[in-house]
C-alpha cells in the first residue's frame, strides 16, 4: 500500500469535513477498498473511516419502510432486518461471516461493484439512498459499474427500502470469488413488480423491464416462460459467457419468483 | 503516525502506528503474535481471522487504527489458563483437523465465533460458515468433524473414517 | 481392538499443539536483526526484449539499500533443471538458460526484472515503481500446438524452436500399429488436463543471511527438501560449497510439490545478503505466488484404445503436448515423461502401450510437479477413455475394467516398470460394497423427480511412488540420486533423536516416525523426537514428495534402527555376560534367551556413553547410527474410486452427493494420518475436476491471478461426512521395503478427477441427454455449454 493517514471521525459532519481534504477517501468496512489499496490501485492521502460514526448505524422500520444506516454491517442487517426477510437473507449471504462483520451497506452501494448484492436489492425495492446532502432514488443512483450519482466526498448515511408484499433474492455464485455471477432480486409491491439483476451486465445492475411487465400481470414463474434475455452486453469471462449469464438471468428470476414470500 | 490503544488477549497495549498498518502487521510485527497468518491478499483465505469486540474479522482487511479502543483476541488466547488446549483446539487435535497448520488459527477463531452464536451447528451450517476459511490440506472433512465434536455432538458414528 | 501405540495406532499428532496455539515457527515468523526487505519488480508483459532498465531515480529513494538487475547476475549460474530427457532421436532435450533475474528478455508475466532491497517493504516497492523499464513487446506464445508451427515466435532465441523434447516410450511403433490394425474396436479421445496452481496456504518466503566472520550463508526457506536446495543453489547457482551454506526449512505451511523446486527468489536473497552484508527477506503475496510458483498439469492429449472382439485391451497409444512454461523448473521435464508415461498401462494388461510426449516452451509460468505429478495426467486420460469405450460398446464400465485387470504379480508393463504386488479386484469389490450400487437407480429417480440429473462414475488407478530407485532414475536422466537418509542418535539415558532427510509440512512425520522406532525398540514413543528441515543437523536426504517419506526415508530409519539394535545387543551381551546371539530385545528389555537375565534399554544406552564396563576393544562407545536407503523399485499404490453427482440442468452446477475411495497402500503405520492424506488429495482432485483452472488469454495475461478468479475448493464444495468413505483396508504390502508401505500422499489427487468427470458424463448421458465430451474443470458454465452447445 501507499502511505496514507487514517482518520476516525465520530460524526457525519466531521467526516464530511475530513473528506474535503485533497485526495481524501471514505473507508466503510474496507472489504473491497483494502484489497484495492494492497494492489496500489488507489492512492488516497487520507482515509476517512466511517466505522466510528454511530449515527449512521442501525436498522429501523416504520410504516412499511425499513431504513438501514449506511455504516451498518451486513451481519447486523441479516440479524435485524427481519421486517424485510429477503433483504436480511441477502445480507446473510454476502461474502463470508468475517466479511459480513465488517462490510457495510453504504460501502457496498458507494462502490457499486457490478457483482455486488446490495445494488440489486436497492434497485428492485425502489430504495432511497440518503446522503449527508440529499435523497437519491435508486433508479437515479446507479450509473454503470463502479459509477454512482454520489458526488466527491458525499457519504451514504442511510438507505430506505419500501417493504414489498413478497420478495426474494436468488444468487448464482461465481465459483471462485463467490460474488454473484448472476443475482436477481424480485420485489412484488401492490402496484408493481420490480426485477433487478446484478453480476450479469457490463453496465452494472439493471432492471429487467420485460420481466417486470410480465410479472405485474401474473406473479408466477410461468409468466416468464416466453421471455428471453440477450447475451449482448452481458459480461463474458473465464466463469461464463454472456449467453450463459443471460440464460441464468431468466433461471434465477424464475427461482426468485417461486421463492418470493 | 496515530497512537492506538487496544486490549489484545487481555493485555492493554498502546503503540504508534502508520495509517496503512494492517491489523495483521500490527499483531505479527509490533506484538510478535505470529499465530495470525496471511495466506492471501484478497480477503478470502481466512488464515488471519481474529476476534474484534467478540466478532470474527479478517485482520488483513482492517487497519490497526480502526481497532483503537477495541478488544482483540487471537489464537494465542484460545488455550485454557493452565496452558492446556481449549475445547476447540483439543477437538482439532483429537480429530486430526489440521495438517500443515497454516490455516488452523483462522479455522479455530472462526469455529469459536460460530459456536458462540450457534452452539450446536449442523454439518451444513458448519460448511456454510467456513466459506471464508480456505484449507488446502485436510479437505475440510476433519475440520468439520472437529467443530461438531467441539460443540459436544457425537461424531463417532459418522460413516466416514 | 485398534492398537494404541506403535505401528498401526493413531496417536494424536504431537506437532498439533504448536500449530493450535499459534506457536509454530513458519519462515515468515523468522526475522533476523537488521534485516532488509526485497521487492521484485516483475514483468506485466508475457514476452518482450528488455531494451533498457534505468534504476537511477529509484536508487536515490528513501530506504533503498541496493537495486539488482539481470546484469548483476551475469556470470552467476542459472536455475538448473534436475532431469535431462533424451528425445526419440537420441538427442538431449533443449535446455534454456534460466537466470535469477531476467537477462535480455522477459518470458512470462511475473518474470522478475529487478529486485529492490530496502529498509522496509513499502520503501522497496516505492522504489521499484520508480524504475524505468523499456521493454519492446513481442508476441506471446500461449497455445502449445501453434508454438510448434514453423515460423512461430521463439521463447528462447538461442534454441532451435519451442520444442523442449519429442519423447517416445514403450512398445515399438510397428507393434502398436499392428495391434490397432487388428482391433475390432478403437476408441479415441482428445482431452485437456487443466493447468493448476498448487496453492499451499502458506505463500513462499525466503530469508537470506550472511555471516561475514565465518563466510557462511544461511537460507531460511519454505521448502520440502532443504538439502536439495542447498545442493542446487550452492553447486549450480551461487558456487557456495556445502560447508559454507546452511538451508533451513522450518514449519512449512503445505507444499503439494510446488515447494520442491529451487526458485530464483531463494538464490536471490542468499546472494543479496552477502552483497549487502545484511539479511534480506522476501515474503510472497498470494498475487505474486500465482505468477511465480511453478504451476501444475497443463497437458493436451489424444489417446486411443484398441480392443479385440471380446473387449480385451490390445493396444494403447497416446500423443500428449506438455506445457513447460517459459523455463525448465527443477523436475519439469520428468513429469510428462517418466512420471506419466510409465504409468500409462494403468491397472490393465494391455500388451502394447506407446506414449508420445512433446514438451513445449510457452510464455507462461514454468510448470512442474503438483500432487501426483504426471500420474494424475496418465490416469485421467486412461480412465476417461475406458469409460468412453464402455459407452461406445454398451458394456458395463466396471466389468470392462475387471476383465482387463492385471491379476498376477510381479507384472512387467510395456512401459518399463514392474508392479511388485496388488489386488485390483479387491479394491474394486470394496468400492462397490461401499457405494451401494443396487440403490443407484432409486437415487437417480429421486434426483430426477426434483429436476436434477444424477450420474455415477468409477475409476481405477495405479501410481508409482516411493520415488525412487537411483540407478533406474539415473538411467532415465535424473541428475541426482533419490535415496534418503536417517540418523538415529540414542542419548545416554535412552531418549532418541532421529534426524531425517524427509521434511514434514503437514504429513505428521514427528508423530508417525517415532511410532516405527518405538515399535522396533519396544520403548515409549515419547522418548523419541524427529529432527528435520535443517541441513546443519540432518544427514543428506532428498526430502518429501512423490509419496516417498515413509517408504524411502522411513526405510532408512528402519535400517539405522536395526544397526542400533545390533550394537545395543553387543553391549547388552557384554553386560549380561552372555553370547550376542542369545540376546533378545522385547518391550525395551534385552534378555538372554531361555533365562531370566535381562538388562533394560536405558542401562544399555548409559553403558554406551559411560563405558566403564564396556567391550572397548570390540566396539566403539556411543550409540548413533546412520543409514542411507535406496529403494529397489517404486512402490505401486492402487485403488478404485467412485462417486455420484447431481447436475442441475438449468444452471450446470455439479454437486458431489456420494464419494468412496478404496485404496491399497500396503501396510499402514498411522490410519488417522493416512485418511487425512486421502481426504486432502481427494479435495484437490475434486478441485481440479470441478473448480480450479489456471487460464491465460491469448496475450499471455494470467486470467486467474488471485482467489477472486482461481476457485479453491471450500468446505461446502465437498461431500458431506455421511456420504463419504475413505477405505484402506485392502492391503497388499510392498515386497521390497522393510515396512511394506507404499505411500498415500498423492492417491486422492490421482484417483478423483476421472471419477468425478466420469460421473458427470454419466449424468449428462442420462434421460435424453447425450453429451459426449467435457473438459475440466467441469464448471457450471461448461456443463451448460456442453448441454446446449
Amino acid at each position: 500500500m501507499y502511505s496514507f493517514d487514517v482518520e476516525r471521525p465520530t460524526s457525519v459532519a466531521d467526516a464530511a469535513t475530513a473528506l474535503g481534504k485533497e485526495d481524501a477517501q471514505a473507508l466503510g468496512g474496507g472489504q473491497t477498498l483494502i484489497p484495492t489499496l494492497k494492489q496500489r490501485l488507489a492512492s488516497p492521502s487520507v482515509l476517512v473511516s466511517l466505522s466510528g460514526i454511530d449515527e449512521i448505524k442501525g436498522v429501523s422500520s416504520d410504516g412499511g419502510k425499513i431504513t438501514i444506516g449506511g455504516g451498518t454491517n451486513h451481519a447486523t442487517v441479516a440479524a435485524e432486518a427481519g421486517a424485510y426477510a429477503a433483504l436480511a437473507d441477502l445480507a446473510n449471504n454476502i461474502g463470508d461471516p468475517a466479511v459480513r462483520n465488517r462490510g457495510t451497506i453504504g460501502g457496498s452501494l458507494a462502490n457499486n461493484d457490478p457483482s455486488a448484492c446490495y445494488p440489486a436489492a436497492a434497485l428492485a425495492s425502489g430504495a432511497t439512498i440518503t446522503t449527508n446532502n440529499r435523497d437519491i432514488a435508486a433508479d437515479d443512483y446507479f450509473q454503470g459499474m463502479f459509477t454512482t450519482a454520489l458526488e466527491e466526498g458525499e457519504i451514504v448515511t442511510s438507505v430506505s427500502f419500501p417493504v414489498p408484499e413478497a420478495a426474494s433474492y436468488q444468487k448464482f455464485e461465481q465459483p471462485a470469488s463467490r460474488f454473484s455471477l448472476v443475482g436477481v432480486f424480485v420485489a412484488k409491491y401492490a402496484d408493481s413488480v420490480r426485477v433487478a439483476v446484478t453480476g450479469a451486465s457490463e453496465e452494472g445492475v439493471f432492471r429487467w423491464s420485460e420481466a417486470e411487465a410480465a410479472l405485474s400481470g401474473n406473479f408466477s414463474a410461468d409468466a416468464l416462460e416466453g421471455l428471453s434475455v440477450s447475451g449482448d452486453g452481458m459480461i463474458s469471462d473465464l466463469h461464463g459467457s454472456g449467453d450463459y449469464r443471460a440464460h441464468l438471468v431468466k433461471v434465477m428470476t424464475k427461482r426468485a419468483v417461486a421463492a418470493a414470500s | 503516525m496515530t497512537e492506538v490503544t487496544m486490549v489484545v488477549n487481555g493485555k492493554s497495549v498502546t503503540k504508534s502506528v502508520k495509517g496503512n498498518t494492517l491489523m495483521t502487521e500490527f499483531l505479527r510485527e509490533e506484538l510478535r503474535l505470529t499465530g495470525t497468518h496471511v495466506g492471501c491478499d484478497t480477503s478470502q483465505c481466512g488464515a488471519c481471522v481474529v476476534h474484534v469486540n467478540g466478532e470474527a474479522v479478517k485482520s488483513c482487511t482492517m487497519f490497526a487504527a480502526e481497532a483503537n479502543g477495541a478488544e482483540v483476541n487471537t489464537i494465542e488466547s484460545m488455550e485454557n489458563p493452565d496452558g492446556s488446549l481449549g475445547v476447540i483446539q483439543q477437538a482439532f487435535q483429537d480429530h486430526h483437523g489440521l495438517q500443515c497448520g497454516f490455516c488452523t488459527p483462522g479455522m479455530v477463531m472462526s469455529a469459536a465465533a460460530l459456536l458462540k452464536d450457534n452452539p450446536k451447528p449442523s454439518e451444513a451450517e458448519i460448511r456454510d460458515y467456513l466459506e471464508g476459511n480456505i484449507c488446502r490440506c485436510t479437505g475440510y472433512h476433519n475440520i468439520v468433524k472437529s467443530i461438531m465434536a467441539a460443540s459436544g455432538q457425537d461424531v463417532s458414528n459418522i460413516a466416514a473414517e | 481392538m485398534p492398537k494404541d501405540h506403535g505401528i498401526g495406532a493413531s496417536p494424536k499428532r504431537r506437532e498439533d499443539v504448536r500449530f493450535l496455539t499459534g506457536t509454530g515457527n513458519y519462515t515468515d515468523d523468522i526475522n533476523v536483526y537488521g534485516q532488509a526487505y526485497v521487492y521484485f519488480l516483475r514483468s506485466d508483459m508475457a514476452h518482450g526484449n528488455i531494451k533498457n532498465i534505468d534504476t537511477s531515480a529509484a536508487e536515490a529513494m528513501s530506504g533503498v539499500v541496493k537495486i539488482f538487475t539481470g546484469a548483476d547476475f551475469e556470470g552467476v549460474g542459472g536455475i538448473p533443471c534436475g532431469w535431462e530427457i533424451t528425445d526419440k532421436n537420441g538427442d538431449a532435450m533443449q535446455e534454456p538458460a534460466h537466470p535469477v533475474l531476467a537477462i535480455g528478455k522477459v518470458r512470462h508475466v511475473g518474470d522478475p526484472i529487478a529486485a529492490v532491497v530496502a529498509d522496509s517493504l513499502e520503501e522497496a516497492r516505492n522504489a521499484a515503481e520508480a524504475i524505468d523499464v523499456d521493454i519492446e513487446e513481442l508476441p506471446a506464445v500461449v497455445d502449445m500446438k501453434a508454438a510448434l508451427e514453423d515460423g512461430a515466435t521463439k521463447v528462447h532465441d538461442d534454441l532451435t524452436s519451442n520444442l523442449c523434447y519429442d519423447w517416445q516410450f514403450g512398445t515399438e511403433t510397428a507393434d502398436v500399429d499392428a495391434a490397432f490394425a487388428g482391433a475390432a474396436h478403437v476408441t479415441t479421445l482428445e482431452l485437456t488436463n487443466n493447468r493448476l496452481v498448487a496453492n499451499p496456504m502458506e505463500p513462499r518466503v525466503a530469508v537470506g543471511d550472511y555471516n561475514r566472520a565465518g563466510d557462511h550463508s544461511t537460507l531460511h526457506t519454505t521448502s520440502q527438501n532443504p538439502h536439495v536446495i542447498r545442493l542446487l543453489m550452492g553447486a549450480f547457482v551461487l558456487g557456495i560449497p556445502e560447508h559454507k551454506l546452511t538451508v533451513v526449512a522450518p514449519d512449512v505451511g503445505g507444499g503439494f510439490g510446488t515447494k520442491i523446486f529451487h526458485y530464483a527468489e531463494e538464490a536471490f536473497v542468499t546472494f543479496a545478503a552477502k552483497a549487502c552484508n545484511r539479511a534480506v527477506k522476501w515474503t510472497s503475496s498470494r498475487s505474486e505466488a500465482f505468477m511465480s510458483d511453478a504451476h501444475g498439469r497443463d497437458h493436451v492429449s489424444k489417446i486411443e484404445l484398441a480392443l479385440d472382439a471380446d473387449n480385451n485391451f490390445v493396444g494403447l497409444r497416446t500423443d500428449t503436448y506438455a506445457n513447460m512454461g517459459a523455463y525448465l523448473s527443477t523436475f519439469a521435464s520428468s513429469v510428462p515423461t517418466w512420471l506419466h508415461g510409465t504409468l500409462m498401462a494403468g491397472n490393465y494388461k494391455t500388451p502394447a502401450v506407446q506414449v508420445n510426449v512433446k514438451a513445449v516452451f510457452t510464455t507462461t509460468v514454468p510448470v512442474d510437479a503438483y500432487r501426483g505429478a504426471g500420474r494424475p495426467e496418465a490416469t485421467y486420460q486412461l480412465e476417461r477413455l475406458i469409460d468412453k469405450a464402455a459407452r461406445e460398446l454398451s458394456v458395463d464400465p466396471m466389468a470392462l475394467r475387471r476383465q482387463n485387470f492385471i491379476t498376477s504379480f510381479p507384472y512387467a508393463t510395456p512401459v518399463a516398470v514392474e508392479y511388485d504386488t496388488g489386488d485390483y479386484n479387491a479394491t474394486m469389490d470394496k468400492m462397490e460394497e461401499l457405494m451401494d450400487f443396487p440403490g443407484f437407480a432409486a437415487r437417480r429417480a429421486a434426483s430426477e423427480a426434483k429436476g436434477m440429473l444424477r450420474g455415477r462414475g468409477v475409476n481405477c488407478f495405479i501410481e508409482a511412488c516411493g520415488i525412487a530407485p537411483s540407478n533406474l532414475v539415473g538411467q532415465l536422466g535424473a541428475r541426482a540420486g533419490l535415496y534418503d537418509a536417517a540418523t538415529v542418535r540414542v542419548n545416554a539415558t535412552g531418549s532418541i533423536s532421529v534426524m531425517v532427510g524427509a521434511h514434514s509440512h503437514g504429513q505428521g512425520h514427528e508423530t508417525v516416525f517415532p511410532q516405527v522406532v518405538a515399535e522396533m525398540l519396544g520403548i515409549d514413543e515419547g522418548m523419541i523426537d524427529i529432527v528435520h528441515g535443517d541441513t546443519s543437523k540432518i544427514p543428506f536426504g532428498m526430502g518429501t514428495y512423490g509419496s516417498r517419506s515413509l517408504a524411502v526415508c522411513g526405510s532408512a530409519m528402519v535400517r539405522a534402527t536395526e544397526k542400533i539394535i545390533n550394537k545395543a545387543k553387543k553391549i547388552a551381551a557384554h553386560l549380561l555376560e552372555a553370547s550376542e546371539g542369545d540376546i533378545e530385545l522385547k518391550d525395551g528389555q534385552f534378555s538372554v534367551a531361555g533365562t531370566d537375565k535381562s538388562v533394560a534399554w536405558g542401562d544399555v544406552t548409559l553403558a554406551a556413553y559411560v563405558p566403564h564396563n564396556y567391550p572397548l576393544e570390540d566396539i566403539e562407545p556411543g550409540l548413533e547410527e546412520t543409514a542411507f536407503y535406496d529403494p529397489a523399485n517404486f512402490t505401486y499404490p492402487a485403488g478404485a474410486y467412485a462417486c455420484e453427482v447431481e447436475v442441475d440442468p438449468e444452471t450446470g452446477k455439479v454437486t458431489i452427493e456420494k464419494f468412496v475411495s478404496a485404496d491399497d497402500f500396503g501396510n499402514v503405520v498411522n490410519p488417522m494420518i493416512v485418511e487425512g492424506q486421502v481426504h486432502g488429495g481427494i479435495a484437490q482432485g475434486i478441485g481440479q475436476a470441478l473448480l480450479e483452472n489456471c487460464a491465460y488469454d491469448e496475450n499471455g495475461q494470467l486470467l486467474s491471478a488471485s482467489y477472486m478468479d482461481y476457485a479453491m475448493p471450500r468446505a461446502d464444495d465437498l461431500p458431506h461426512m455421511a456420504n463419504y468413505v475413505v477405505d484402506h483396508s485392502c492391503q497388499t504390502p510392498c515386497t521390497h521395503n522393510p515396512l511394506g508401505v507404499k505411500g498415500c500422499g498423492e492417491a486422492g489427487a490421482i484417483g478423483s478427477p476421472p471419477t468425478v468427470v466420469n460421473a458427470v458424463l454419466d449424468a449428462l448421458n442420462s434421460g435424453n441427454h447425450d453429451v459426449e465430451h467435457i473438459d475440466m474443470p467441469v464448471s457450471p458454465s461448461r456443463v451448460w455449454e456442453a448441454m446446449n452447445g
